[in-house]
């Protein structure tokens, strides 16, 4: 059934702190990796190894660079996947059934036995979280590792979407996001996280953290007072030792 | 938003057939004798073949044809679903009427099929621009101008190849003024609308901006310094097509030309001469309705042509 479920008190997902996300790519390499061999794969590439390459990935990883008026610049590493929205369109428009929201978890799923490829669901997201495959003819999607989570032939710790065990700075972590007193939600809580285009109403599960306030003021635009700025220009050692001891 | 021919074909070729079968209704069920038996045939089929010759090309489209069965089951939430339903449906008043014509039957059973027959084009028509209009991701189509606009090009083409097919079946027709006034004012009511619309798209403010999108819009102004990817994706393909934008202006005069100005001024030559020259007229009508087509199809390119997806603010601006 496309219609969605009654709200359900277990809203799995994913908090991403972009804080210190260094824009490895390892989350979503992790991801093509399982989900490859898992149950919703594979996830088929065409031209691989060839001229136009084109692949269906359930996890993108974007950079930006933010200007801010009184404020050092900020790169930040993005990444981009489903956020399991509440209200989301694409699982409404779909005409077959194929896009459903499970009552259970919240998780937003394809089957791929029932999908005709029409591609309505991925223009009905604004997250661009749906990728079409042209060789399977059908819509694909992030699963939040559903064959993993709830696998228990995998030790607990291992029941992590890929991705969030693949990270190496720990800046994605899963858990019940319905649950005020989970490990995820106090942290969205601490941390002020946040709904991308909220704008758009489809209320996002997946929550995102903001960088944090900068410690120095390393490369803000403002200079150092004249009098203390010392001139190590021609001692490489002493520079290093003065920024060292100036933190 | 990549414009696929098989969805453009479909939405044009159907909508005509739509516009035909729904004036052939309203004239079967209110003025029946301004047709002779032969005409209301051959529109008939000419019109049932249109909608299902775009119903089909709809399918090419789709990853997995062989199950569009499966897309009639969804009506509660999906417009498309809606839409494949109501399609279907009109198929049943169509063989009604057609065994109607046929075999001759009961005067109120024909017209009874022929109401049900006009209802279920304008049903169809309906969900197929509400399939677009309702999609808040891309502006451009979640605008209250796009449903009455997809029922406003039915009618227009509708009304000139109802009128080109009576006019080849009989030259002589003396056919209804109001029917062949209808499409120089529809020509009229479009141009009206598509401008209007072409305004308000050109100047409503974004929907949604990258700092939105990226929540970043608090620490300051957001560039995209890195794609997550140096070569396209079914994203990129899909919703940031650009190729057509830098000629968007030239073609919105040409559509302009071919359903609003040429439609306006052969098909009221044609209204003028109806009774003197059949043959001028015809010629006219041939001219209006294939200018009509042609500016339909350009009208519906430009619809996805020109339409942004708002998941490209992801991805920085778009280079055209």
């Amino acid at each position: 059934m496309t219609s969605l479920p009654a709200p359900a008190m277990k809203k799995l997902g994913l908090v991403i702190d972009l804080d210190i996300c260094v824009g490895c790519h390892a989350c979503a390499v992790a991801c093509k990796e399982w989900n490859e061999d898992g149950q919703f794969g594979p996830l088929p590439d065409e031209n691989a190894y060839a001229k136009d390459p084109l692949g269906v990935w359930f996890n993108r990883v974007h950079t930006y660079d933010v200007e801010a008026a009184h404020a050092a610049p900020l790169t930040v590493h993005f990444p981009r996947s489903c956020l399991h929205c509440e209200t989301p369109d694409c699982v409404t428009v779909c005409p077959t059934g194929a896009s459903y929201k499970r009552a259970e978890d919240g998780i937003v799923l394809v089957d791929e036995d029932k999908c005709i490829g029409c591609k309505l669901c991925s223009w009905a997201c604004p997250y661009g979280a749906r990728e079409y495959s042209a060789k399977r003819g059908v819509m694909q999607k992030c699963t939040l590792c559903v064959d993993r989570i709830y696998n228990e032939s995998f030790e607990e710790i291992d029941r992590q979407p890929a991705c969030v065990m693949a990270c190496p700075t720990r800046a994605r972590h899963f858990g019940d996001l319905g649950d005020a007193d989970s490990a995820v939600s106090r942290l969205v809580a601490a941390r002020g996280g946040y709904d991308l285009m909220p704008e758009m109403g489809y209320k996002p599960v997946n929550k995102y953290l903001p960088p944090r306030p900068r410690r120095d003021a390393c490369g803000a635009s403002e200079a150092p007072p004249a009098a203390e700025a010392a001139d190590f220009s021609g001692a490489p050692l002493l520079r290093w030792l003065d920024k060292l001891l100036s933190r | 938003m990549h414009p696929a021919l098989s969805v453009i074909f479909f939405t044009v070729v159907s909508g005509c057939g739509y516009g035909v079968l729904c004036l052939l209704g309203i004239s079967l069920a209110f003025d029946a004798a301004s047709l002779s038996r032969t005409q209301a045939l051959v529109v008939l089929g000419a019109g049932a073949a249109m909608a299902a010759a775009g119903l089909t090309s709809s399918t090419l489209h789709l990853g997995q044809p062989l199950r569009a069965w499966r897309a009639f089951s969804q009506w509660r939430s999906s417009w498309l679903s809606r839409e494949g339903i109501a399609a279907l449906a009109s198929f049943v008043p169509i063989a009604v009427v057609g065994a109607c014509l046929w075999f001759g039957c009961a005067d109120a059973t024909l017209r009874i099929a022929a109401m049900l027959l006009a209802a279920l084009t304008v049903v169809t028509v309906g969900c197929t621009a509400q399939i677009y209009a309702t999609l808040k991701t891309i502006p451009a189509w979640h605008d209250a101008r796009v449903l009455p606009g997809y029922w406003l090009f039915a009618l227009l083409g509708g009304a000139l190849w109802w009128q080109l097919l009576c006019r080849i079946v009989d030259p002589a027709w003396a056919s209804p003024r109001w029917l062949l006034a209808l499409a120089p004012l529809a020509a009229i009511a479009s141009t009206l609308l598509k401008h209007g619309y072409w305004r308000a798209v050109d100047t409503a403010p974004a929907a949604a901006t990258i700092e939105s999108a990226t929540g970043l819009g608090l620490f300051g102004a957001v560039h995209s310094a890195e794609r997550p990817h140096t070569e396209a994706n079914y994203l990129t393909n899909e919703m940031g097509y650009v190729l057509a934008r830098k000629h968007a202006a030239r073609l919105r005069a040409l559509a302009l030309i071919l359903f609003g100005a040429l439609p306006l001024l052969l098909g009221t030559i044609a209204l003028w001469l109806d009774d003197g020259s059949p043959v001028t007229a015809l010629l006219c009508v041939v001219g209006a309705t294939a200018a009509a087509t042609a500016g339909i199809f350009v009208e519906r390119w430009l619809f996805f042509a020109e339409a942004k997806h708002v998941v490209m603010l992801f991805y920085g601006p778009q280079r055209d």
